[in-house]
């Protein structure tokens, strides 16, 4: 056997970085052993139940608790009244608003959170809810965002009503929030003013829900001897939230442990606070008793947050040959009743400013302007990084618009202007340093894999057969991996992440984590780092997240953060322990550690063969045999703050068939090229890309939170709200490149949402160019089959000749 | 509200339980019977995570009142295995990756199992019909198709 089958089939038996390792997080969830909020039981559990407002906007004139708090088995009714004393009735939000916790002498949405009522168990308390009597006096509803800055608009903040200024500049209206602005306003205007060509479009991106299978809610466990709160909770950031419980109940850090059990997914809705768990946390430190409180669906898709709820202008300028010369884009941002949207605290808008996209654009303005509706709080990054879907949709968009003006294929018209790959790192003209990136070659690739021009010929071929067929095309590139705590914090936290690996005498490793897994498996992904980083196998090393006694402080996992962040943290710990390990082994050999080599599990002596200790043996010597003066124990902590962003790639084509009679587009075929750099596990990758895929086809074809003019959700079931079952969802095709990012410490950049942000804009491309011979420049999403029917039969095309 | 006796078979186990009329099996199982597989996802029978098996039927134990399993044979994911070994769908969940979260996978297991003792050798086509009652969030259902097949493939050739 040579040396280097050998070293391969070491290498093999780790199940490092690159191998497609079975998921070590399975065997719980498929033997029904997983443990998730709802199955946790502690004795003397009471149940939680909120009473919530039928109105949109009105006055509270009267709560009656009697007849709830007389049904046996009704522990307390909780309201506003009761947490004042507390000052718990109103809670910070991250984005530096209030939100009320229990509605404050006025309800601001529909659904809001009035009451809650503490019983024995979840029927009583359902009753009790029932029975709890509340006197509204309707007010005049503002839905329309457009008129929330009207000279006669409600006016919703009466309690902020008075802040001209929050620190986030002056407010024009006391229904404005903020306006947020990048980019040279006036060199922008000068080369539209110079320009051949100018495209303008206005879309509407509109309030969709993340809706993970399972909802929220938490156990909240105060133990008053102690003085000490246990807080079981669906959060995709458990630190953060110690934190902000810490801060609005005065109980010190050390004193609140915050456990994320297995999470039912999370898809950006679990990073917030919401008001059940404030009233489940006050009732159990009142009663003294755990209080359990878990939403059921309705109250999910009615109350926890929302995405997007953009209203878009895009804009190009360029010159003849489709060359780009300027972007703008002015954004209408419809915040809901309470600014509580989940974004670095220093980006109103998220990370938006990426709306330069994959292409190399001179100057580019960007303003962003938010403001209150009498509509549930929200705003948060549904499977993408701080709005970049929107900001991806719009550029996205706006390439297709420009194509179509000058007559040139969408395919061309990216090439032309691609960001080229010598030009990395590049600065785009919104501030963004882009750190790799060949996007020429990831087009291609799928051009050529679906046989573009194939499809283009067929396209002609049923256009003048009258059938509808649309090929949609997106080159995208993302921001994710938030972030440099220098741009990014959240409450004043930077938005670092942190690893803590152990390595135990026999060569077996713990190492906990500050993200947490909600279904991207990251007990099988920071093994396989590991493993790589010191050749100890996959198999003997337990990852641990989500108890805030024993992980180190971490912001959590969202915004594609974990691998860039989380990863790059574990590698540096491991790194750090590698050396550690070199000079132990150098002392064993009797060596100095410039003379060792590493490989794959091992040192060796340079020239020696045969000379070499194993990272096993190493481990053991560091508990009993460490050179004069080195501590004992092999361990390591690395708090990483990222020096940049990461900002993964890809290629999406689309072909869809629509029929004329009934407006339904049939997905036939779906190619998805994604670059996230180095790819730690390509089945669970694929994996991601798959639900990625799955959940922009959802948000493209059929999800939205319609609303009347009285503010009344009209979509809060899965009966209404569109979730693609197996008959919808189309077959994934999934291809890629690899181009590492230069800075990330093992060259990865994350991947789970690409395939959302990427792949929405591409299903609008695909039934806009279906129409685009008819001179349609842009269809809003979604595009359910009634919605194209409707544009089917606006253009005539349903009619029998 | 006065409490009924009943009686039925889990997982081939007798069990007996009071419950008042309006209790729904779910919380039945899941909080008197302690198994905690079942899922709850939107109690309105739209999910499929609270998927069982009664009398030889696929149901949504969020939709049925746990009187009606009274003298009947329920089946969750707890009894899926056979004394520890894992049901061939268990195994071709795991291999193909047909979860991610988990939360649906109970629901989706205890459905396949009906599924594929109505239809041992199904198409592509016919698994996405056949499993459309339960949604899944994150896999985008490709990797359970595979897994699907690759069970009853493994079941068949047994
Ligand atoms: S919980 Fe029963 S179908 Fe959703
Ligand atoms: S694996 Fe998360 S819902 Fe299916």
């Amino acid at each position: 056997m040579s040396t280097s089958t050998e070293k391969l089939e070491r290498e093999e038996k780790l199940e490092g970085i690159g191998c497609s390792r079975k998921r070590k997080e399975d065997p719980r969830f498929i033997q029904g052993k997983g443990n998730y909020v709802d199955d946790v039981k502690l004795p003397g559990t009471l149940f939680a139940d909120i009473v919530r407002s039928p109105y949109a906007h009105a006055r509270i004139k009267s709560i009656n608790k009697d007849k709830a708090l007389a049904v046996p088995g009704v522990h307390a009714v909780l309201t506003a009244a009761d947490l004042k004393p507390l000052n718990l009735h109103w809670m910070p939000t991250l984005a530096g608003d209030v939100q009320a916790v229990l509605a404050d002498e006025k309800v601001h949405f529909q659904y809001q959170e009035v009451a809650v009522v503490i019983a024995d168990n979840r029927y009583i308390a359902a009753d009790a809810v029932d029975l709890v009597e509340v006197e509204y006096e309707a007010l005049p509803v503002l839905v329309d965002p457009h008129k929330a800055m009207d000279a006669d608009a409600p006016i919703l903040r009466e309690d902020i009503k008075e802040k001209a200024d929050d620190g986030k500049g002056a407010h024009k209206h006391p229904n404005h929030i903020f306006t947020w602005e990048v980019g040279d306003d006036e060199a922008t205007t000068q080369a539209f003013n110079a320009a051949d060509v100018v495209v303008t479009e206005k879309m509407y991106y509109p309030r969709v829900h993340p809706s993970p299978l399972e909802t929220c809610g938490c156990v909240a466990s105060f133990d008053k001897v102690k003085s000490h709160l246990t807080l079981y909770i669906t959060s995709q950031a458990p630190h953060i939230v110690r934190t902000v419980v810490s801060l609005l109940s005065g109980i010190p850090e050390s004193k609140v442990r915050v456990i994320s059990p297995d999470i039912g997914g999370g898809f950006g809705n679990k990073v917030g606070v919401y008001p059940g768990y404030v009233t489940a946390i006050v009732a159990s430190i009142v009663l003294g008793r755990p209080v359990k409180w878990i939403e059921d669906r309705m109250e999910h898709l009615s109350t926890t947050a929302w995405a997007r709820d953009y209203h878009m202008t895009g804009a190009l300028a360029a010159d003849k040959e489709g060359r780009i010369k300027a972007l703008r884009v002015n954004v209408l941002a419809d915040h809901g009743a309470f600014n509580s949207h989940a974004q670095p605290t220093k980006w109103p808008a998220g990370l938006f400013s990426i709306c330069t996209g994959s292409y190399d654009i001179p100057v580019a303005h960007a303003k962003v302007e938010g403001v209150y509706t009498n509509k549930a709080p929200g705003g948060v990054a549904y499977r993408c990084s701080f709005r970049v879907t929107e900001a991806v949709y719009v550029i996205e968009r706006m390439m297709d618009i420009l194509a179509q003006k000058l007559g040139i294929d969408k395919a061309e018209i990216r090439r032309r202007n691609f960001v080229k790959p010598e030009q990395f790192p590049y600065h785009t003209a919104l501030g963004w340093e882009l750190d790799s990136g060949d996007y020429p070659k990831a087009l291609q690739k799928v051009l050529e894999a679906v046989d573009y021009d194939g499809l283009r010929r067929e396209q002609q071929e049923k256009r003048a057969r009258g059938e509808l067929m649309g090929i949609g095309l997106v080159t995208f590139t993302e921001i994710v991996g938030a972030g440099p705590s220098k741009a990014c914090d959240i409450l004043g936290v930077g938005m670092f992440e942190s690893a803590e690996i152990r390595v135990h005498p026999t060569g077996s490793v713990v190492a906990r984590m500050g993200t947490l897994s909600t279904g991207q498996g990251h007990q099988t992904t920071y093994a396989q780092i590991i493993a790589t980083e010191l050749g100890l196998p996959s198999e003997d090393i337990q990852i641990e997240e989500g108890d805030t006694d024993t992980a180190p402080y971490g912001l959590g996992t969202y915004g594609s953060r974990s691998t860039p962040v989380g990863g790059a943290a574990t590698a540096m710990a491991a790194r750090k322990i590698r050396d550690k390990a070199a000079r132990i082994a150098a002392h064993l050999l009797e060596v100095s550690a410039d003379d060792l080599d590493w490989e794959v599990d091992r040192f060796k002596v340079k020239g020696v063969p045969g000379q070499e200790k194993t990272m096993k043996e190493v481990a053991w010597a560091a508990y009993n045999n460490v050179p004069d003066g080195m501590e004992m124990g092999l361990e390591a902590t690395n708090y990483y703050d990222p020096p940049n962003f990461t900002y993964p790639f890809g290629a999406y084509l689309c072909v869809i068939d629509i029929d004329k009679c009934t407006g339904e587009a049939k997905v036939r075929r779906f190619y998805a090229l994604d670059d996230c750099g180095t790819r730690i596990n390509p089945m669970i990758i694929e994996g991601q890309i798959h639900g990625g895929l799955t959940e922009g086809f959802a948000v493209a074809m059929g999800q939205q939170m319609p609303f009347d003019e009285q503010g009344n959700l009209l979509g809060n079931t899965f009966m209404d709200y569109f979730i693609p079952t197996f008959v919808e969802t189309p077959f994934w095709e999934t291809d890629y490149t690899v181009t590492p990012s230069p800075h990330h410490p093992l060259g990865a950049k994350g991947v789970a949402e690409s395939p959302h942000v990427g792949s929405i804009p591409c299903f609008t491309s695909a039934i806009v160019d279906a129409f685009s011979h008819l001179g349609v420049t842009h269809m809003d999403m979604p595009h359910n089959a009634y919605r194209v029917w409707r544009k089917i039969h606006e253009l005539g095309l349903d009619k029998h000749e | 509200m006065t409490k009924k006796h009943i009686s039925f078979q889990l997982n081939g186990r007798p069990v007996d339980a009071l419950v008042e009329p309006r209790e729904l099996l779910v919380h039945v199982i899941r909080e008197q019977l302690g198994l905690t597989g079942t899922h709850i996802g939107c109690e309105t029978s739209h999910c499929g995570a609270c998927t069982i098996d009664l009398n030889g039927d696929s149901v949504k134990a969020c939709t049925v009142l746990a009187m009606q399993a009274d003298g009947g044979d329920v089946m969750t994911v707890e009894g899926l295995a056979d004394n520890g070994a894992l049901h061939p769908l268990q195994e071709a969940f795991m291999q193909e990756h047909g979860l991610q979260c988990g939360f649906c996978t109970p629901g989706m297991l205890i459905r396949a199992y009906r599924f594929l003792k109505k239809n041992p050798n199904p198409s592509d086509e016919e698994i996405r019909t056949g499993m459309s009652g339960n949604l899944c969030r994150c896999t985008g259902y490709q990797n359970i198709i595979k897994a699907v097949k690759a069970a009853a493939e493994k079941m068949q050739s047994a």
